[in-house]
Formats: C-alpha cells, structure tokens, sequence
C-alpha cells in the first residue's frame, strides 16, 4: 500500500514534477484560450475542465506510480509485454474505427488507446530484456532486440494504420540498442541496410501510405500548392506562430484559434496557440522548461543505481524528447504533420496519464538511486 | 564515443533548430505573418453605388434602378437545407436544386445564389418556414430596368459581369471586385465611369468559415452621376412600334443643335434579360438568330446609300457650279450606253427631258451619270468626304467608318483601274460607297441647317464640335426644295407618303442587294430584296428632325421606307398630344 514516509518526500523530484506540473497548467490555459468562442459570446466548450479533472487524475497515478520500488517491475516484463501484444492484437479486431483507423478499445465507460499503454509497457519491458545484457551487444542480441521489439509490434501498429507510432516505436527500440552499445560495423550494416530499403521499397511504402497521408508529406514538402486544402494546417499553423512576433499578441488576444483558422487546435496545433499569444520571448520560456525536464530525466539515467533504471529513464526521455521535437516541428513547418500531441500540453487524457506515468518511473528511479534506500 | 555526451548534443541541436526556427518566423517574418493572420480574419467587401440614372430630353427615365430580392444558401448549409422545401417553395425542380447547391461558389465563403429576382409571395413563404430553412440568405440588390425595353435596347445598352479585357484596359475596373456588374454596350458602356459612383466598403471580422463575426468599419457607397440626354423616348417609342416586322436602322438629328433624337436598330432584343447575366436559351437564341439582333444596325450597319446619295452628286454640282438648277442636262431615255455597256435607269420607259429638280424629285439615274461624268469621282469624292461620309461621325466609340471610294482606293485594293462605270454607279450611289445611317442622318441635317456639320451628340444641350462648310445657301434651298417635291408633289418617288399631319421632305433609295443577272440564278434561300432608304426632314419649312432610315430587304425606298418615316413622323406627334392631353 501506498506509505508516506519523510524520506519519500525528501528525495522525490520536486523540480520535474513541478516542471511538469507547470507546463500542464499552462497547457490549460492555452486549451482555454484556442477553444474560447469568437467574440467571447456563446458556451466555452469545457475541454479545459476535463483538462483539469485529468490532471488530477494523472497526478493520482503519479504518486502510486512513484510509491513502489521500479525494481520490482523487471520480474512481470514478459507478462506485460505479453498482455501488451494482446491488446494491440485485440484493437484491430475489435477497435473503434475513429478517421480510417482502428486506435481505440471501448470498455463501455470509457475508451482508450492501446498505443498508448504499450509505450509504457514497451519501456520497461525492452529495459528489462536489455539490462543485463553484455554491452556493447552482440550481433545476435542487437538482431533478437529488433525482431521482438521492433518488427511484431511495429507491423501490429502499421496496421491500425497508425504510422506515426509505429515509427516511433521502431526508432525507440533502435535508441535502446545505441544506448546499450553495439558493434560499429553493424551499425553502419544495419544503416545502410535500412537506407537501401527506403530506396527500393518506396514506391511500395508509398503506395502503402493512406491518402490523408501521402497529402499531409507532400503538403509538408509545399504547403503552397493548394492552401485551402492539403497545405492548409501548415499555412494557418506557420501563420499563427509568425504573427505573435517577439512579445505575442498576449493571453485570449489571438484570433487564429477562436476564429478557427487552425484545425486540431486544442491537441496536436495547441503549440502555434500558444506561440500567436506568447511570442518568441514565451517560446523560449517554455522551450526552457521542456529543456529542463528532459535534462533532469537525462541526469537520472546517470545516476541510476543500475540498467534498469538508466534503461527506463533514457526511454522516456526519448519519447518525450521525440514527440516534443516532432509536434513543435510539424506546427512550424520543419516536419511532416504527422498527427501527434505535445507532451504535457494537449487536450487529451489518456496521453496525459501515460506521461505522467512515464515521469513517475522516471522520477520512482531517481528517488531510488542511492543503493541504501530502500534494501 | 560517449553515449551520453550523443544525446546532450542531440538535444543542444534539437533546440537550436526549433529556436532558429522560431526566430525566423517571429521575428523576421513577423510583418509577413501578421498581415496574413490579419487577412484571414479582416474581409472587406465592396458594396456596389446605385447607378445613375438615364433620362431623355425631356426627363424620362429610360433605366433606372429597382429593387430586387435573390435568395442564396450559405456555404456551410449547402448540404444540411431541406432541399425538397426549397425547391417546392421556388419552383425548381429538385434536381437542378441539387444541381446548384453542388456548384462551388467563386470563393468558398461567398453564399450560393440559388434564385434571383424572386416574388414576394415567395420572400413571405421563405420568411414563414425560416425556422425549417436554417442557413437561407435573402438578399436585396438594385439592379437595372429598362422601361422602354426593346424600343432603346441597342441605345442604352446593358450590364454584365466585368471582363478581362475591361480589367486590362482600364484601372478604374483594376478596383472593383469580379462580380461587379458594369456597362457593356451602348450608353451603359460608354459613360460607365460616371454612372458606377463610388462603391462603398464594409470592413468585417469574419471566422474560418467565413462567417460574418462583426462590422468594424463601413463607408457607404455614393451614387453614379445621371445622365440626360439629348433623345425623346416618344420619338424612340414611336420608332419601335413602326419597325414592326422589319429589320433595319433610324436615326434622328437635331439639324439646328447636331442633338441626336432617337437611334434604333432593328431586330431589338429585351434588355431587360440581360439584367443579372443572360440566361442561357435567350442569349443563344440572339446569338445564333441569324438577322443578328446583337448588332447596332445605327452606327455598325453598312450599306450603300442608293438614289439617297443622289442629294450629294447634285449639291456637288451646283457648288461646283457645272450646272444651273434650271439647265436641262439630259433627255432621259431609259438609260445610256457607253461602249459595250448600258447603264439603265430605274424608270426603263425614261423621264424625258430633266432639269435638277425633276432628277432629284423622280429620281432619274440618268440625270445623274451625266452629272458624274461632268463631276468626275474626285469632286464626288470631296463632297461626300466633306458631308462627312468614310469617317466615323464621332458620336460613338465603335462606330463604323464606311468607305467613299476613288481611283487610288481602287488601284491598292481592287489591283484595277477606275472605269466611267464606277463613276456612274457611284454617282447613283451604287457601287463601292458604304453608308452608315448615321452618317446619312448627319449629311441629311447638314443639308437643312444652312451647311453646318456637327458631331452628333448624345447628351442634351447643343453640339460645341461643329463645322461651317460655306455651302451657298441658295443652292441648299434649290436641293431642299426638290426633296419637297419627292413627298408632296404627284410625281415625287415617296408621293405615296405624303402626310396630311406633317409636311416633311426628303430622299428615297432603294439599294441592289444582287444584280440582276445573279437574282435569277439564286436559290430562294437568301432574302434578296433591295434595301429600302429614306433621309428626310420635317417640317420642311424650319426643320426641327433630320432623318436616315433603311429597311433592309425591305423593297423600294419610296413604297416602303417613306411610308415607315410617315408613319414614325405622325406616331410621334399622337403620342406628343397624348402626353400633352394627359398634362
């Protein structure tokens, strides 16, 4: 059961959490601000009360999630991973079809993303599996690492269709592996293996891509060509980010997200929201939180008291880092848009609660680091 | 290398991207961004000026601007209206409701027009079932009417959507927006700039849907200048209703002032069709009638002047002083040869023995070779050039210039010398010559205001382009009264209209579309009728109307045409004392 103890609080991580809760909050307030009504007349749709409402549930899981010692998850990866197979299994059979693509299981009361779950799955499993390996890794560890981490659960999520998150977990199981160390000449094999793939198999990944999807990379390569279509989540984004200038239009003053000019406002373009109102200077404020966090996550995975813990602290890092790099990017027209939301910021429960479960382990091996606490 | 120090410089990198990013689009692009996002949600919509209004001389509207209402669905109700309701309430059927609501509009926030001008029963239905009808626009415009309608179609002209050549042309259309609707023909077109006023301008905060949010600024539109001009509707009225069933052309002058009265050309069409662009079944219907009712006849229409231009051979010879009005320069025996040709005249039994006046009043071709011959083309040429003839008269843009033809015209185009022959044809005004009837109008008013040409004006109020040819007044008066005779004595070719109401003077002429010898071998396909003329003048004691008409395939000038100018004369006259009456 859940024990309070006076070490407990001295040695959690108040600076991520408070980093962290910081962020949500003004996630919050930039939910509030993109789906306020134009002209301030009419109902303020109440996303930023469920908002809130998931805060404190996530912030729940959170403490349970640090009250344990992490250690003991190495004992149940196979289980979990198992389970977590199962459940990406289960959601093409009988998901919920939401926009051409199976990504939801409904319990009845409530649904939720598979996905999402197994990142966290995905984390402490592959950390387990690699924790006691030799490093750097053998040929044959790198190439069991890849079929069972990368490959089965890359093709299950490919065909919800789901690429982002496919992508991503294949680029996580490849960080683990570099993370763990592997032999030079396989790395370069494995890269130039991967890079004359993408060159052969294009057309049929090409051909293999959804419409939505092969618009939204040639949008990204023009988003001139046609801006009321394709382009036009792009344009309306770089937009919005360009108009705050170096001090923004200031708080419920921006007018691309209540005049909905912007789509996905509240989740995946919350960042241009928050961008038209804070300006530059704002970004580089926020900027400078994620930085700390990732930082904090980073040092952990230094000071951890053993694999397992440096594992799991650099995997969420990853995803975190990953999904910061590629939400901001695609909202300022680096990067494809490719349908994924800002950690901690965007409207969205199920995701919150996996970040904050991933930043409760993280935080659960930082607590944990001196080899005394906690026999 | 150090696993660790890889992700602390992956991450220095990472941020470096964003923020050079960031800096890029905030602050160096920042106006760019900010003019856009300001674009997206700032529509400023031109609100059309009333036009001006047109009015004839004596301050009768011939278009002015009514009311109308046009219902329109907006563009994020085109799939959720009941489209059954709609179209049962309009009378379309569903289908072509269906049809229209599919259509994309010009832009996507513009409302789809579903029908325009609709009733007022039908504005109540609408109004009634609102609440079934969510997303319904009824909107009111001014638009043009045409009170007159065909009788000053080709005069007044119409309206229609701005054209790209309009756009290039000229930078006060580079303003306004593509749907504006601007003057296309005739006086719409030609004082377009006065009459469209200022459009005004509303500034309005609209969302991503286009949808109107609120007005910031607006600045109403002023009204276009009116016009009045120097025409008499009754006159133009009259006119209309005397081309019944013919096709051809009328023009009017004030000889005293060069005031233009009336214009017409016929076959008209309905101007008011034309409104809110043409619907498709009339305009292919004028488009494709092959008497091309499109064209102004008036200013555009070629013809050879026939015995009309007779008026000129003979002024011509007295101011050249080769003959004397009583000198007997032929005895007319049905025609003349000359070498291997013979020019016939019109009259096959001959006139006999006869001084100007009999030539002119009975129209005797002979007469008139003769007088060619003594002349010679060049001082045909003179006079015809100096009455104005060849050359536009300056009254409309698109005007028709015609031709007078000489032997260097002859040499560079036919590639053949000139022959006697066409010094005869065009001393009979055959042959060459292209006549426009205005032109013949305005050489009509010259002969009878004292040999003063003016440039025909459209506006009201005397003519400031004018120029004294220093005729001798004697010989005009020699000439008007020979064109008395042609109406008011016996044998006058036009006797047969003389009036009892009006005493009005003039010319016949009845032009050969085909000679003879190819009538015979035509086919019954093609109308082949001589075109009929008539240039005249009322009263004949002090003109107040000069006048050219042409009845195209109508017959002879003097069975038809004359009769048609009878019948314009007295129709004005009964509408002027009705009009009288009534006051």
């Amino acid at each position: 059961m859940l024990r309070i103890d006076r070490r407990m609080i001295e040695h959690f991580d108040w600076i991520t959490f408070g980093v962290v809760i910081l962020i949500c909050i003004v996630g919050i307030l930039t939910i509030y601000s993109a789906t306020r009504p134009p002209l301030d007349e009419g109902e303020h749709p109440p996303f930023y009360v469920k908002q809130l409402l998931w805060l404190i549930i996530a912030t729940i899981a959170l403490i349970i999630f640090v009250s344990f010692d992490y250690a003991k998850l190495r004992d149940f990866w196979l289980i979990f991973y198992i389970f977590g197979i199962i459940l990406l299994v289960i959601v093409l059979f009988t998901g919920k079809t939401a926009m051409g693509a199976k990504r939801w299981i409904n319990l009845g009361f409530f649904s939720f993303q598979p996905s999402e779950i197994f990142k966290i799955i995905f984390i402490i499993s592959i950390s387990a599996f690699l924790e006691n390996k030799k490093s750097p890794l053998s040929t044959k560890d790198v190439l069991k690492t890849l079929l069972i981490f990368g490959i089965i659960p890359f093709l299950l999520i490919l065909k919800q269709p789901d690429l982002g998150t496919a992508l991503l977990i294949f680029l996580l199981t490849f960080v683990m592996i570099i993370y763990k160390g592997l032999p030079i000449r396989l790395l370069l094999l494995l890269l130039s293996v991967g890079v004359i793939s993408i060159i052969f198999l294009w057309e049929i990944l090409w051909e293999g891509l959804k419409e939505y999807q092969k618009n939204r990379l040639i949008a990204f390569i023009d988003p001139h060509i046609d801006p009321k279509g394709i382009g036009y989540n792009i344009m309306q984004s770089v937009i919005s980010v360009g108009s705050g200038g170096f001090f923004g239009k200031g708080f419920l003053e921006g007018t691309q997200g209540p005049l909905k000019f912007l789509p996905e406002r509240h989740t995946d373009f919350i960042f241009p929201i928050f961008a038209e109102e804070w300006g530059f200077l704002g970004c580089l404020i926020l900027l400078g939180l994620y930085y700390l966090i990732f930082l904090r996550c980073f040092e952990t995975s230094m000071v951890a008291k053993d694999n397992f813990g440096k594992l799991i602290s650099v995997g969420f890092t990853s995803i975190f880092l990953i999904y910061f790099f590629i939400n901001i990017g695609m909202t300022i027209g680096i990067m494809p848009v490719v349908g994924i939301p800002l950690p901690f910021m965007s409207y969205g429960g199920t995701t919150l609660l996996a970040n904050f479960i991933g930043i409760a382990l993280v935080i659960n091996v930082r607590m944990r680091r001196f080899e005394l606490f906690y026999p | 290398m150090n696993v660790n120090r890889v992700f602390v410089v992956v991450v220095f990198i990472i941020f470096s991207i964003l923020i050079l990013r960031l800096w890029q689009l905030q602050v160096i692009n920042y106006e760019k961004y900010r003019k856009l996002s300001e674009q997206n949600r700032i529509r400023i919509v031109k609100i059309p000026a009333p036009r001006g209004i047109i009015y004839d001389r004596n301050g009768i509207p011939l278009v002015e601007n009514i009311s109308s209402f046009s219902v329109s669905v907006s563009a994020d109700y085109a799939d959720k209206v009941d489209k059954a309701l709609l179209s049962k309430i309009l009378n379309i059927p569903y289908e072509e409701m269906e049809k229209k609501l599919k259509r994309k509009p010009e832009s996507i926030y513009l409302p789809i027009r579903i029908k325009e001008d609709i009733t007022f029963k039908e504005i109540a239905m609408l109004e009634a079932r609102k609440n079934e009808l969510p997303g319904i626009i009824i909107d009111i415009e001014m638009r043009r009417h045409y009170p007159l309608g065909a009788a000053t179609a080709h005069l007044v002209g119409y309206l229609g959507k701005i054209t790209e050549e309009q756009v290039t042309k000229n930078p006060v259309y580079q303003k306004l927006p593509s749907y504006f609707m601007v003057g296309q023909t005739g006086l719409e077109r030609l004082f377009d700039e006065k009459l469209i006023g200022t459009p005004g301008e509303k500034i309005i905060e609209v969302d991503a849907l286009g949808r109107e949010l609120r007005l910031i600024k607006e600045t109403p539109p002023s009204k276009g200048e009116d016009i009045y001009l120097s025409i008499d509707a009754l006159l133009q009225e009259a006119v209309y209703q005397a081309f019944e069933g013919h096709s051809g052309a009328f023009v009017a002058i004030k000889p005293d002032t060069g005031e233009v009265l009336a214009l017409f050309s016929a076959p008209s069409f309905d101007p008011n069709m034309f409104i809110e662009g043409v619907s498709g079944e009339y305009w292919r219907e004028l488009t494709t009638n092959p008497q091309n009712p499109l064209l102004n006849r008036a200013i555009q229409g070629l013809y050879a002047p026939g015995s009309t231009f007779k008026v000129i051979t003979a002024l011509a010879g007295l101011e050249e002083k080769v003959i004397t009005p009583e000198r007997i320069l032929t005895n007319c025996s049905g025609g003349i040869s000359f070498g291997t040709w013979t020019f016939g005249c019109w009259k096959k039994e001959g006139h006999g023995p006869v001084d100007l006046k009999r030539a002119l009043a009975e129209s005797c071709d002979v007469y008139f070779y003769e007088l060619g011959k003594i002349l010679g083309i060049k001082k045909i040429k003179k006079y015809a050039t100096l009455l104005g003839l060849g050359s536009p008269t300056g009254f409309f843009s698109d005007e028709k210039a015609g031709l007078v033809p000489d032997e260097e015209w002859k040499k560079t185009t036919k590639k053949i010398g000139w022959f006697l022959g066409d010094t005869f044809n065009t001393s009979i005004g055959q042959g060459f010559l292209k006549v426009t009837p205005i032109q013949m109008a305005n050489v009509m008013a010259t002969m009878v205001n004292g040999g003063i040409k003016y440039t025909p004006q459209i506006l009201r109020g005397k003519s400031i382009d004018k120029q004294d040819l220093n005729f001798d007044p004697k010989n005009l008066a020699v000439i008007n009264e020979a064109l008395n005779a042609v109406v008011n004595e016996p044998q006058g070719t036009a006797a047969q209209a003389r009036s009892f109401m009006i005493k009005f003077g003039g010319k016949t002429g009845t032009v050969q579309v085909v000679s003879k010898k190819t009538k015979e071998k035509l086919t019954r396909r093609i109308n082949i009728e001589h075109h009929a003329w008539f240039i005249g003048f009322a009263p004949v004691d002090n003109p107040e109307i000069a006048f050219a008409l042409i009845i195209e395939h109508g017959g002879s000038g003097g069975g038809v045409a004359a009769p048609v100018a009878k019948n314009i004369l007295e129709g004005y006259l009964i509408k002027k004392r009705q009009l009288n009456v009534k006051n």
